[in-house]
This record gives C-alpha cells, sequence and structure tokens, in this order.
C-alpha cells in the first residue's frame, strides 16, 4: 500500500502536476490580453519545483511505490537542470509566441507536462516507469512540434518525429519484453542482480541491443539521427529550443537507469556499442552540419555531434565516465538553450532568423547580439576557457582511463572539423557585409535580453569555475 | 503442445512484419500508424507469453500499460495526420519531403 511517506518522496512531481491542471484551467477562463500572466506564472511553478526539489533533497537514495521511483543524487542534479533550462525556454519563448500568434496556454501546460515526463523518467526503479515517463515527454513533444497548425513545416515536423519517435518506444519496448524474459523481472534493482544468474545470456544481449536502439533514437544518436535535422527545422523555433535541452537530460537519465542501473554487468556487451554509436554520431555530425546553410539544421547535426561526445562518456561504464557525461548533459543543455535563445531574441514578426546568412554583418547592426552568439558557438565547438572545452576535456579523459585512447582520438580529431562550421557563423557576423534593406536587431522586452545575457555569460563564468558543479555530478556516482 | 518458443517465434514475425510495412510502406501514413500498433501488439504477445511461462504478473500489467499509452499515442497520430491533410492535402509518404540535406 503506499503511505504517506511516499507521496512526499514524490512531492515535486504530484505539486507540478496540480500545477499544471491549474494551469491549464486558468487559461480556459483567462481573457488573450491577460496571458502574459500565464506566462509568468508558468515561470513562478517552475521555480516552485526547482525549490521543491532541493529542499526534499534526501541524504540517501529512498525508493517510493514499492521501488518505482527512485530518489537519489542522479535524479535530483538531472531533475533541477532539467527545469531549469525550461525556465530559460519560457524566457526566451515569450516574444517569438507573440509576434506568431502562438501565445497560447497549451504551450506551457505541455512544456510542464513534458518536464514531469522527464522528471519521472530519470527517477524511474522500473522498467513501466521508464516507459511510462518516456511516453510523457514525447507524446507532450509531439504534440509541442505540432503547435503551429497551419505551417506546412511544422505539421511535417511533426509526423516524421511521431513515426520514428514510436518506431523507437516500439524498439525499446521490444528490448524490454526480452530483458524480461531472461531475468525475469522488471525491477531495476532485481534485474541487475538476476542479470549475472539468467539462464538465458543470449536472449538478454539481444535485448540488450534493441533498448540501445531504443536509446540512440532518443538521444538521437547517428545511425538513429534521422528525425533531429527535421524537427528542428520544422518546428517552431520555441519548441526546437526545448526539445534541443531538457530532454537531453532525460535521454542521459534513461540511458544512465537502463544500462548503468539495470544492465551494468553487460558493459562489456554495450561498452562496445556505445562507442561505434559515438563514432557514427561524431562522423556524420561534424561533417553533414558543413555544408548546412540554415542555422537550425546546423544546430541540428551539432546536436547529433555532441550526443555522440556524451557517448564517448558514458563508454567508460565507471562513476568517473557516468559523472563526465553527465557534466557534458548539463553544459550542452544550457548552451543550446543559450545558442536558441540567440536566435529567438533576433526572430521578430515575418523574420525567422533561421538562415546563417540573416546573420550577415550582425556586428554592424547589434554588437552585444554578436558577442552572445560568439561566445556560444565557442562554447559549443569546445574553445577555452569557455564551458564546453571542459566537457569535452572530462569525456575524453574518462575514455582514456577505459582503455578507450581511439575513440578520445577520434573524438579530438572531430571537434577540430567540427570548429570549421562554428567558426564559419563567426566570420559571418564578424567579417562579412550586412545585406542591403534588411533589418536584424535584439528583441527589446527586457526580460529576454537580461536572462539570454546571463546565461550565456553563465556559459563564461562555468568555464573558469567548472570545479564545484563537477564535483556535484561526481559526488552523485559514489556510494 | 504450444510451447514459450512458439510465442516468442509469433512476437518476432510480428515485429518484422510490422518493421518491414515501415520501411516499404511509400503511400499512406495510415498505414504507418497501423504498423507501429502492430509492433506494440507484437511485444504484447512477448510480455503475455513471458509473464505467463514464468509465473509472473508483473509483464501482464506492462502489458496493460502499453496498451493505454498506444490509445493515446495513436490519437496523437491521427491528430497530427488531420492536420497534415488540412495543410498539404495529401498523406502520401512519398510527397512528405520539403525537408531535406
Amino acid at each position: 500500500m503506499p503511505t504517506f511517506n511516499d507521496i512526499l518522496i514524490l512531492l515535486p512531481e504530484f505539486y507540478l502536476v496540480a500545477a499544471a491542471c491549474l494551469l491549464l484551467l486558468l487559461d480556459a477562463f483567462m481573457k488573450p490580453e491577460q496571458r502574459p500572466l500565464l506566462h509568468w506564472l508558468s515561470i513562478a511553478v517552475l521555480l516552485v519545483g526547482i525549490y521543491l526539489v532541493v529542499v526534499g533533497q534526501p541524504s540517501q537514495t529512498v525508493t517510493a511505490f514499492n521501488g518505482m521511483f527512485i530518489r537519489d543524487g542522479v535524479s535530483e542534479i538531472l531533475k533541477v537542470f532539467a527545469l531549469l533550462s525550461t525556465v530559460l525556454v519560457f524566457f526566451y519563448a515569450k516574444p517569438y509566441l507573440q509576434d506568431r500568434k502562438l501565445f497560447v496556454g497549451e504551450f506551457y501546460t505541455l512544456t510542464i507536462f513534458a518536464v514531469i515526463g522527464i522528471m519521472l523518467l530519470v527517477s524511474a526503479g522500473n522498467l513501466i516507469m521508464v516507459y511510462l515517463g518516456l511516453e510523457l515527454l514525447t507524446l507532450s513533444s509531439y504534440a509541442l512540434v505540432a503547435l503551429n497548425r497551419d505551417s506546412r513545416l511544422s505539421s511535417e515536423a511533426a509526423i516524421k518525429y511521431f513515426v520514428l519517435g514510436a518506431l523507437a518506444s516500439g524498439m525499446l519496448l521490444y528490448g524490454m519484453s526480452m530483458v524480461y524474459g531472461a531475468t525475469g523481472t522488471l525491477d531495476l534493482a532485481r534485474l541487475h542482480m538476476a542479470a549475472t544468474q539468467t539462464g538465458m545470456p543470449h536472449l538478454l544481449v539481444f535485448g540488450l541491443i534493441f533498448m540501445i536502439v531504443g536509446i540512440g533514437f532518443k538521444l538521437g544518436a547517428a545511425p538513429f539521427h534521422m528525425w533531429i535535422p527535421d524537427v528542428y527545422q520544422g518546428s517552431p523555433t520555441a519548441v526546437t529550443i526545448f526539445i534541443g535541452s531538457a530532454p537531453k537530460l532525460a535521454a542521459f537519465g534513461m540511458a544512465y537507469r537502463l544500462l548503468a542501473s539495470g544492465l551494468g554487468d553487460l558493459s562489456q556487451h554495450w561498452q562496445i556499442m556505445l562507442a561505434c554509436l559515438a563514432v557514427l554520431s561524431l562522423a556524420i555530425g561534424n561533417l553533414v552540419a558543413i555544408v548546412q546553410s540554415n542555422l537550425k539544421r546546423l544546430l541540428a547535426y551539432s546536436t547529433i555531434s555532441h550526443m555522440g561526445y556524451l557517448l564517448v562518456g558514458l563508454v567508460n561504464a565507471g562513476p568517473e565516465g557516468y559523472a563526465s557525461s553527465l557534466f557534458y548533459a548539463i553544459s550542452y543543455a544550457i548552451t543550446s538553450a543559450a545558442a536558441f535563445g540567440v536566435i529567438l531574441a533576433l526572430a521578430r514578426a515575418g523574420f525567422e532568423c533561421e538562415e546563417i546568412d540573416d546573420l550577415k554583418g550582425l556586428n554592424q547592426r547589434s554588437p552585444w547580439a554578436a558577442f552572445l552568439m560568439m561566445l556560444v558557438m565557442f562554447s559549443l565547438a569546445g574553445v577555452p576557457p569557455l564551458f564546453g572545452f571542459f566537457g569535452k576535456l572530462l569525456v575524453f579523459q574518462a575514455a582514456i582511463h577505459a582503455g578507450f585512447l581511439w575513440l578520445a582520438i577520434v573524438g579530438a580529431v572531430f571537434a577540430i572539423i567540427g570548429l570549421y562550421y562554428y567558426l564559419r557563423v563567426v566570420k559571418v557576423m564578424y567579417f562579412d557585409k550586412p545585406v542591403e534593406g534588411t533589418e536584424v536587431y535584439l528583441q527589446k522586452d527586457v526580460s529576454v535580453r537580461l536572462v539570454l545575457s546571463l546565461n550565456v555569460l553563465a556559459l563564461l563564468v562555468l568555464g573558469f569555475v567548472w570545479g564545484p558543479l563537477f564535483g556535484w555530478c561526481q559526488s552523485v556516482f559514489i556510494g | 503442445m504450444i510451447t514459450l518458443s512458439h510465442f516468442i517465434v509469433l512476437g518476432a514475425v510480428l515485429f518484422c512484419i510490422a518493421l518491414a510495412s515501415l520501411f516499404i510502406n511509400r503511400k499512406n501514413v495510415i498505414v504507418l500508424l497501423m504498423s507501429i500498433e502492430l509492433m506494440l501488439l507484437a511485444v504484447n504477445i512477448n510480455f503475455v507469453a513471458f509473464s505467463r511461462f514464468l509465473g509472473d504478473v508483473a509483464g501482464q500489467v506492462f502489458v496493460f500499460f502499453i496498451l493505454t499509452v498506444a490509445a493515446a499515442e495513436t490519437a496523437i497520430g491521427l491528430a497530427i495526420l488531420v492536420l497534415l491533410m488540412r495543410n498539404r492535402s495529401t498523406i502520401n509518404v512519398a510527397e512528405i519531403d520539403s525537408m531535406k540535406g
């Protein structure tokens, strides 16, 4: 029977579900001109969510509902940063949505429900919970991608996302059914014990392969990356920024729960599979990004390559590797939010600022925007001393310590190749002449300007003081 | 005598049919929705069979959840399909190709 204590452990999730339902009701009774209130309320709801997660942080791992739900250091840190990056998304999205008549309550409720899905997924202690959390996240995301109901591209992106996402869920479930058959349990902790003494090791590895395909799809790692570029390009930028930030933390959480908590003893099998996915993602992401002319598509291929770096850390299959991957996922979520944030801040009614050519001569028109974009690009490329550099350094270090020196070398080579297309954006902004007869300027909205500047400067500051954050990442995997 | 492996083979065959129809079909998006449904049903057969032969009820509980989520998934899929039909006047898979590269 669930006790009061169980409910207390799930307090942040229960609170967010209730708050999301209330926001939905409030939206139904609200006049359109009162809607900015909904925006600020949603931000407040998420901030209170962060507070509840941090305050209720248990000193050790606790479980609720018969092991269905785990609350430990890993889930806490992922939840805090998922909520934080969603707050950033809400700040950046408002003027964009208002300019396009998309400023509706659904955006806020669906995003909050997706975040609840992330929180349940990263706290899952059972394969059922992994599946349900994942579906709550993806079903909300499908609807969000189709938010702009009159756009041809948006609906095309939504159907592609839907079909490939459902295929991924099917693969993941098929793998889960095989693992269940081999071990006789759905509980991740018991799975860990049963995996070593199963009578059907082949069935278990067969299931593992399907689960890795599912994880690869959700991460967007090559060769399961087909949906990423189309979804990034086709969905409204306000939705792209969400899909590009918080769900990456969820994908890391899912990979950690399934592979490390559940099937950690099969690491000699999944290490090599993940290494292959990592190399392919690095190659496809970095090479195809070079030929892109659309900025959102370029960032989509850059995501694929970043998921490759994240996998390089996971290949270590030890606390050091998980910590470096977690650090990488956090740094990517924050940097990606900043990258799309700049695009959102430069867009206005009738102008998407999607093409790289739109940024031509940005330095002459809006030096501050060009400076912010330059820092973001350098951080994504991994130029020291920015945040992104240390993420890459740590995952390479973890790979080398696990005996995957070749993987670290491949990663470093592709990081240098990747530098080319990030620097191209910087070159276009600083050395090209602005196109006559066009105008590009930063949004007037003060909150957007302020939060965006803080977000980008955080990349610089965290580049100098990354120690405490990495210390936190390390501490959650010890003991 | 029907054994566990019969069910697993049935599940695998259904899963492969679903996968093949997802990739071969170039005509109609509704067929894609049907093959996704078939894929999930193949998984359900696996779970029920394992659950029965392991004597553990958890697998059947999972099936209930999969069925429920599949219904929600199809609802969203059909909604997106209506949107697609309205915006492009076609649900032909081969014509959904405005984004490339």
